[in-house]
Parts: structure tokens; sequence; C-alpha cells
């Protein structure tokens, strides 16, 4: 019999402030433990939060691109539980009035379906701080650099119906945030965590019992997982078993996934409003000038590619779809003038190397300009496509941009017609019996004969005469000796 | 005239204006008054506890500081002028206790916005005053460092929880002191040693610093034996702070400026619900005979309502320990304060580190706290209780559209014998039934003494409304001009005037 | 509303509070007592009144998003019960 997967996913991206959201640290990433940890971050004794602004404009710029109400009045409520790595021992977060509302993030899959995933709501809260785990004496260490950095959580609707659309969904909201600016989005340093609430049931039946998996911070584990706990539960019941509701772990790497201690176990967060901080009232005006600052979002700019570029939707998806992406595509195209090429470049060759080494491509190691650089030289003819896989190579590798290494590694392309004129004359020359046969041969048959001269002009070239050429001056020879 | 008659009290019963003046006037130097107070402490406070730490060291050091800026011609508001920090109060390198072993050894790294004002003015510290665990208790007898005795009769408590500044005060170990009021921890504490204590308006002083025991009620404030001193300590420690979310940016009147103004024609509300059964016939008396004085000096007494009252002490005991089960989360044993021995494991240390740093009462309220807050009973409690909060300050808001401030007693009887109340903790909540409602509301309120009840002191409460200090301060001053109850001290305190030095 | 024993041992688990055996009866009952007092509450009529968080009907300032602190790992450290390598020691953490 047939399974239904439901899954709803709950979201959490760090916002890129500068400061946290209720203290004056720094939140950037990396640096020696407790060093970016205030007296408030560190629950010290009479300390008090102040929030800050511009997390509040990015949670609001985000509710606006979903097509959210935004509250006027929201709340911040204290959670509370205790952890080593939650020195209040409560989480300042927001539950009953959370500043985004109801709202819809919209998502196409490979075979081009479009479909709606309703946002319950998005709410702003602190993030907590570290524990790690290697070994002091028995003991764990903890480090709270990120414990209060804004973070905004972003709930789903159980709309989800599989992997696919569960990592449609997430690169969405990956590519909206990082369009926005309002999230650094690096999933590898943690910037964006998302929980996978997981369900089956019989088509048309009510909800199944969900589970939780915590904490997934790449889209590939997110597919692994999906499919994993999904065969779990379906193993479990068809055996007459019964799912509980718990939290689960999953471990990327060895493509595991268990049961969390029941943290859970009589979990009662005693929720209500933080005495310390008090309504955050909005006026329309605020709101409207937000919404008039706010950057191209990932729809807008799809539509955009296909039109000012003549993309396919296809490509214009995937240029689209990430802002770093977007940003490098058309820098690129307006350095090297051509947008179909640098197209193909970005989407191949720069794409397969990120991916082979999960690199983002904010990071990669050429970049758009260096990329359009060589583009323009396989443009002019300087290269050929084959030499421009040895610049690409080179300039990946750190050894400076195109022309240096065209330069450097004698890669120029020979276009001068009277040098590649002479050598196809040589060629002719020493081709007598090829020649004979190519005169003698029955016309369909002679362009497959072709390949014996080029290959003999290349090779006289040392592979640097430009390939076009070569074929346009070596036919135009052997026609008029026909 | 008013000078020689200064000039023949002893520096300890000096007011904090006498102490200005005669530091002004070159009479003797902040170092000198500063050790004598020292001296004293050293002297008397054994019997008393009312200080948990002295800092000597630190106090003459200030002093000395305050007496050279003086000489320089740069005179801030209280330059010299001894005073004590309720030790709830975080005070940069000085151990900051909270009156509990949870923070027994805990010195933090900063000041407290309060702490920080009085030391721009100027002011010297002279040591941090007991209270009641976490402020929670109207006897002092929750502390970790032992009750504090009442100065009037040392078998009886000081109340609570400012009980420390409130004794120190009346036994003239400083002439001023900082204190805590979240359910009249300034106020009942003012009453039953016979002082003159001020809660402001929530939000005027900042909280910054300030240890939480429940953030939306709990508001520092002054403690000296007269209004006037209350005015010039409230100068100082009233500010607007931006790291206080709370705090409210509105200027910081001048409360001295309005003292001396005639009462005539003053509308004064007297609750009908603040004097009856559970009021001892004296304090009623006192707090009568008071009215009656007012009355003489032009003002005018009208009955009024406030309906809610008796579910002001219901609805505190849901949102104070409700706040304070939260607030007091972060004492945990992992960054700072007391941790257990040899914890076996995290839930371990977590479990003992707490039972072992926190006292009764305060695991008690965090249990209640617990409990009103946890599923199935938020609705009935804790959200039952903000809903009363509600009508209860209605309950204000419409008296205030007919009188300028209300008044009534401050607690419902004078102070009582150790352990009368001890095991009972309804019996000691109910010591603040007139004083919680104006916590619940934000108002500020006023205790001054107004009789004294088989030798103990009686305090009547001025209600003002929001940010009307100055004038709860006017009619203070007003009731302390014409009368003398402010001036009486216990047996024993205030030294003869032929023993006073400075007399020709 | 009754409490029991074991009412105050998850009030005690949730709050991480050791009981003590022996005053765990007198705890019980002084919580109970103190329901008991709150419980008249309950005779309120507080139908369509909004609850109030606040004494005031002040709204929240937002701050400007700057890094006004500075690092102070050493003086915070130095009143800490256990610290290592510019960690907090705590026992094991186990997830």
């Amino acid at each position: 019999m047939e399974w239904e997967t439901v899954i709803g996913l709950e979201v959490h991206a760090q916002l890129a402030t500068k400061s946290k959201i209720f203290s004056g640290s720094s939140t950037a990433f990396g640096a020696e433990p407790n060093t970016q940890a205030s007296g408030l971050d560190l629950a010290m004794p009479g300390t008090l939060p102040v929030p800050n602004e511009q997390a509040y404009r990015y949670a609001i710029m985000f509710g606006l691109a979903i097509d959210a109400e935004i509250a006027k009045t929201s709340v911040f409520e204290r959670k509370n539980y205790f952890y080593p790595d939650l020195p209040k021992a409560y989480q300042t977060t927001q539950l009953e009035r959370p500043i985004v509302g109801a709202g819809h993030v919209d998502i196409e899959l490979a075979n081009g379906t479009k479909k709606s995933i309703r946002i319950h709501h998005a709410h702003l809260e602190e993030d907590a701080g570290k524990s790690l785990h290697e070994d002091f004496h028995g003991m764990s260490g903890i480090d709270l650099n990120r414990a209060g950095t804004p973070l905004v959580e972003i709930v789903s609707e159980p709309d989800i119906r599989n992997a696919e659309e569960a990592v449609a969904f997430a690169k969405k909201l990956h590519s909206i945030v990082t369009s926005l600016g309002i999230c650094d989005g690096e999933m590898s340093q943690g910037s964006m965590r998302f929980d996978v609430n997981i369900s089956v049931r019989r088509p048309g039946e009510a909800f199944g019992t969900r589970t939780e998996t915590k904490n997934l911070n790449s889209f590939r584990f997110m597919e692994d997982c999906i499919a994993l706990e999904v065969e779990r539960q379906i193993d479990l019941i068809e055996d007459g078993g019964k799912v509980i509701q718990e939290t689960r772990l999953y471990n990327g790497e060895t493509k595991q996934a268990r049961s969390m201690r029941s943290k859970e176990e009589a979990n009662d967060y005693r929720y209500f409003p933080c005495p310390d901080l008090l309504p955050v009232v909005l006026d329309d005006d605020y709101i409207e000038s937000i919404r008039q600052n706010l950057p191209e979002l990932p729809d807008a700019r799809h539509d955009r590619f296909m039109e000012q570029y003549g993309l396919s939707s296809y490509d214009a998806n995937i240029l689209s779809g990430d802002a770093n992406m977007a940003q490098y595509f058309e820098t690129a195209t307006k350095v090297s003038g051509d947008t179909k090429l640098t197209a193909n470049w970005i989407m191949g060759e720069l794409s397969a190397r990120l991916n082979a080494e999960d690199q983002s491509i904010k990071h990669s190691p050429v970049n758009a300009e260096q990329l359009a650089g060589m583009i323009t030289r396989l443009v002019d003819g300087t290269i050929s496509s084959k030499m421009a896989k040895q610049v690409f190579e080179a300039m990946w590798n750190g050894e400076g941009a195109a022309d240096e290494i065209i330069e450097a590694k004698g890669l120029k392309q020979v276009s001068d017609s009277g040098a590649i004129e002479a050598m196809v004359d040589e060629v002719i020359a020493n081709s007598d019996k090829q020649i004979d046969n190519y005169r003698n041969a029955d016309e369909s048959k002679r362009p497959k004969m072709l390949g014996y001269f080029v290959g003999q002009i290349m090779k006289a070239s040392k592979g640097q005469a430009n390939p076009q050429q070569v074929n346009e001056i070596l036919l135009k020879k052997l026609n008029e000796l026909i | 005239m008013n000078n020689s008659i200064t000039n023949q009290k002893a520096l300890h019963d000096k007011t904090i204006a006498e102490i200005l003046a005669g530091l002004n006037a070159g009479e003797f130097t902040s170092v000198e008054i500063t050790q004598h107070f020292l001296d004293r402490i050293k002297q008397l406070d054994g019997t008393y506890n009312s200080y948990i730490t002295v800092n000597e060291a630190s106090a003459l050091a200030q002093a000395e500081a305050a007496d050279k800026r003086r000489a320089e011609g740069d005179v801030p508001a209280l330059c010299g002028v001894p005073i004590a920090h309720k030790d709830i109060f975080c005070t940069n390198g000085v151990r900051t206790s909270c009156g509990s072993k949870m923070l027994d050894n805990f010195v933090p790294p900063y000041d407290a916005t309060v702490v920080e004002n009085f030391a721009n003015a100027g002011a010297v510290v002279l040591g941090k005053t007991n209270m009641d665990q976490f402020a929670m208790g109207s006897s002092n007898e929750t502390s970790f460092y032992g009750p504090v005795k009442n100065p009037w009769d040392t078998n009886t408590v000081p109340g609570g929880s400012s009980g420390g500044s409130a004794a120190a005060v009346a036994a003239h170990l400083t002439p001023g002191a900082t204190a805590t009021d979240t359910g009249g921890s300034i106020r009942q504490p003012a009453a039953l040693c016979g002082i003159t204590g001020l809660k402001p308006t929530y939000g005027r002083v900042s909280r910054w610093g300030m240890i939480a025991f429940a953030s939306s009620l709990d508001q520092g404030g002054p403690m000296a034996r007269t209004a006037e001193d209350c005015a010039l300590m409230l100068n100082v420690m009233a500010s607007f702070d931006p790291k206080d979310s709370t705090s409210i940016d509105r200027e910081v009147p001048n409360y001295t400026a309005n003292l001396n103004q005639p009462l005539a024609g003053l509308k004064v509300g007297i609750p009908k619900e603040y004097f009856k059964e559970g009021l001892n016939p004296g304090t009623e008396q006192a707090v009568r005979d008071a009215l009656a004085e007012l009355e003489k000096q032009g003002v005018t007494l009208i009955s009024i309502s406030l309906p809610h009252t008796k579910l002001a002490v219901p609805a505190y005991y849901v949102i104070a320990p409700a706040e304070a089960s939260a607030n007091l989360s972060r004492f945990d044993g992992v960054r700072y304060g007391h941790r257990c021995d040899d914890p076996k494991d995290l839930r371990d240390m977590y479990m003992r580190t707490r039972a072992e740093g926190f006292g009764d009462e305060v695991k008690r309220r965090i249990l209640v706290g617990a409990y009103c807050l946890s599923a199935g009973y938020y609705d009935a409690y804790y959200r039952k209780a903000q809903q009363v909060r509600r009508l209860i300050k209605q309950d204000f808001v419409d008296a205030f559209e007919q009188v300028d401030v209300i008044m009534g007693p401050t607690s419902p009887s004078p102070a009582f014998e150790f352990g009368a109340k001890g095991d009972d903790p309804v019996a000691m909540y109910l010591e603040d039934i007139y004083t919680i409602a104006t916590n619940l509301a934000g108002l500020p309120g006023m205790s001054v003494p107004c009789g004294l009840v088989d030798d103990k002191p009686v305090g009547l409460q001025i209600i003002g409304n929001y940010f009307d200090e100055s004038r709860m301060l006017n009619v203070a001053h007003q009731f302390q001009q014409a009368t003398h109850w402010h001036q009486q001290t216990p047996a024993g305190i205030a030294s003869e005037a032929k023993d006073t030095e400075g007399a020709e | 509303m009754t409490i029991e024993r074991a009412d105050i041992e998850k009030l005690a688990e949730l709050a991480r509070i050791e009981l003590n055996e022996a005053t765990i009866a007198e705890t019980t009952q002084s919580i109970a007592d103190v329901l008991a007092l709150v419980d008249q509450l309950q005779a309120a009529d507080t139908e369509g009144v909004e609850p109030m968080a606040h004494p005031t009907d002040a709204v929240q300032r937002l701050r400007a998003d700057e890094v006004t602190e500075t690092n102070h790992r050493e003086e915070f450290q130095a009143i800490a019960p256990a610290t290592e390598a510019g960690l907090y020691l705590v026992p094991k953490v186990i997830d």
C-alpha cells in the first residue's frame, strides 16, 4: 500500500547583524572562546537586554519577502529550560505575538512543477552558545560567543510531501535570506540550520505521529535524512510498531540517525512574556520604508534574468537562486560581454569544482572578474576551449589572472591566417596520397576525411592554431585542388 | 540659629542636608565623617548586623578623593557624603551577595547604574547592607548572613527586604542608604525602623546592575531620615538609562525644588480598604492623627475606594514568583557563584548547587512560580493574575482622577518579634498588604514616620500618581516640618547634645 | 486545588532544585498554603480584561546595531567555578 510523507520545516537563520540581539557584543564567527561574551551574554546578575533594531529590520524584511503580515506589536517571551549553553536558563524568543505572521514561499521542482509552501509564522530569538564535547578531564567546555546571536526562526506548515520539495524549499529560503542580505547563508558555519518534522500516513488519513530531526546544516544531509527517516517510519509501522514523538539527531557523515536522550522528557517550557523587555510597537511608516527599500527578490530576479539575458527558465533558476551566484553571474557577464558562454562556464566547470570541493561561490578561488577575463580571451580567439580549461585550472590554483597565465604558459592560439595558410599548404604538400583519396572520394564521404588534415595541422602548430580558422582555410584549399 | 543646632549634633546624627552644609562650611571633612561612621559601624553593628560588607579602605579613599574635589571647587551633588548600598546593587570589585549563599563569593566586575550615579555624585560608599535573601522576605530573617535587628527593639525584626538599609539608617550607621522595593521592601522596613523611604515610579531608577527578583515590580529607591534627604538622594539615583529597556526617558526634576510648597488645597484620598480588619488599632490611630495634622495644613481628606485591594496580595504572589523563577534560573553554578562539591553529572550539579545556594523562602517562591507558569495552570494563575493586575491599576487611575495623593498605613502593625511569622509564609506575605498594589500598578510610594505604638515606630504611606515623586516629597517634607516623629531615635542611638563634637 | 508530593517533585525537577527528604512534607504544605492564598484570584471577574505584563504603557526602545562590548573574558572567568582554555567547564554534556 502507498504511503504519503508529510514534512514541516523549522528553519533557524542567523541574522547578519554586527552585534547581538540584546547586547553590544560582536557576532563575528570564529573568535577565541568567550571573548565575544559580555556580561549580558553570560547572564551576569543585574544585566539587562536591549533589542537590536537591525535584527528587527531584518526579520521584517523577511516577512515582507514572503508576503506575510508584520505584527504592529510583538512581544518577547522567556522559554525556560536548563542547559549549560543557555546561560540565563531561558531563551528569549517570541511565541504568542511573533514579528512575522503567516506567509508563503513558492518553489519550483526539477520537472517544472510549482508549489506554494505556507509559512505559519517567523519569530525573532536568541541563539544559544556551544558545548564542546572534547574531553576536559571528563568535563565539557562551554563557549558562549554564539549566545545571543540573533536568529529568525521560520516555521512552515506541514505542506511538504517529499525530500525534493523539502530541499527546494530550503534552497528557496536560503536564496531569499541571502538575496535580502539578512543572513550570510554559510551553512557550514551554522548560519542556517534546519529542523525537519517528518511523519507518514496513508493518503487521506489524519497526520501520523511526527519526529523532529534537529540542526541539519546541509541540503544533502536533509535529503538523506528524510529518506532514512521515512523508511524507518514505514518499516516500523508495517512491522506493527508505532512511531513515537521524539527528537532525533542525524549524522551526515555516517548517514545514521538516533533518538536524542529524552531532553524532551516532561518538557514544560513555562513561556511567559519577558518582563525585562517591553512590547515592540511599529508604525506603518516604518514598515513601509523597509518595504520600499527591499532588494530584488529571487523570483523577480529570475524573471529579469530570463528577459535581460535571454536565459531559459531552468538556467535563470540556477543563476538567480543564490544571491552570491546571481551577483557573480552579472559581474562576469558585464565584463566578458558574452552571456551564454559565461552562463555555461558558471553552471558547468565552476559549479562542478565548487561542489567537488564543498565551497560556496562567495569563497570561490576564481572570482567573477577572473572568470570573465578568461572568457574574454576565449571570445576573441586568443585561446581555445581546451586551453581555457587549462587556464581555469591555473586560476583555481591561484596562479593569477587569465592573461598572466596565458602569457606564462605560452597558451596563445595562432590566429594569424598567413601562418595558418602556410601550415595548411605544407601539410597538403606532404600528403599526396591522402589528397588523391580525398579527390577520388564521394562527396558525402569527404567531411569525414578532413580529420586527418586537421590533426596534422594542429600537430604542426603544437595545438595552438585556431581550429575554426584551420577548418575554413583547409576547406578552401582542398576545394581549389579538386 | 539652625546652624548652632546643627553644630551641636554628633556627626552621625546629622542628616544628609546637614552633612552637605557642614562639608560646605568646612566644619569637617569627608574623611572625618567617613571615619566616624566606619568606627561607629565597627562599634555597634555587631548588635544590629545591618551590614554584610564594610569597605573601610575604599570608603576612605573615596572620601579623600571627595575632599580633594571639593578643595578644587568641583563639588557634585553628594560630594563626600557617606551612604550605604543594599547588597543587591552590583559593586565593581566588592562582593555582592544579595543576602544569599549562592552569591557569597560573587565579586562583580561592574557597577550597577545606581552605584555609578552615586559615585559620579561624589558619594562615599561605607558598605553593603544586609537584606532578605534575593529580596524575598518582609523581616530580614531569610538573609544568609543572619537577621538584622531592629534598633528600636533588638528582639524585633526591622522589616524587609531592605532591613539592613533601614536599620543602618535608624541606628545612625549611615545617613542614607539605597534600597529596593518589589512589594514593599523599602516602605515596610522604613515604617518598622522609623525612617523615611521612597519607592519611585517604575522606570524612574535604573534596574541595570540591580539583581532582579521580579523585573516588572522591582524598583530602587532611597532611605534616609527625612524627606529632604530622600529628595537629595533621588536627585542622584534617578536617571534615564539606555541599558535598561524599562527605564523611562523622561527628565529628572529637582526633587528638592517643591519641598516647601504649602499643602493647602491638596486633595488626599483615604482608601477605605486600608482601614479594615487586620490593621493594628495603635497603627490606625497614629495614621489618623497624622491625617488630622495634615488637615490642619489645609489638605482635604477624601474617602475613596480601591475595590480590588484584597486581590493585590494573591496577584502579587503569582506574578512575583513567576518572574523570580525565571530570573533566578541563571544561578546554576556554571559561570559564577556557588557550585556544589564533586557533582557526579550535570543534573546533579544543577540540583545540588541550587539546593545548597538558595534558602527555603527562595526555593518556595521558585517552586510556586514554576507551578503558576506550568502547562495547564498558566491561564488559571499567571494570566488571571495579570488581568487582576490591570484591575488594580485601574483602581488607582480612577482614584487619581479625584485626588492628588493617597494615604494610609504602610504596614498593618509595628515591628514583630523574630520567628513570629517565620513558619507561616502567608502571614508574612500579608505584611505587605498595603504596599503591594503600588508595585503592581508601578506607582511611587513613600513611608514617613508618624507615631509610636508601644515605643515602636509607625509609618504613614503616601502614594503618588505616576512620576509625581516631587509632590509626595513635598507632602512628606511639610508633614515633617510640623511633626517630630522622624526625629525620634531608638534609645541610645542619638548622642546627647552635651556629648557632641563640634559644639562650642 | 490540592498539591501533592509528586507535584512538588515535578516542579523541583523543572526548577533543578534537589528536595530535602526530611522537609518535603513541610515544603508541600507551605506551597499548598501559598496556592490557597493565590486561589482567591479565581473569584475575580476578569472577563474581557487584557492581561497586563508591565506596570506602564511604555513601548520598547531599539538600539543601533553597533559593537559596543569589548573582551573581558579574564575578569569574568576570574570569578567562575571552573574554566580551562577560555571555556567554562561543566560535568559532561550528553546530547
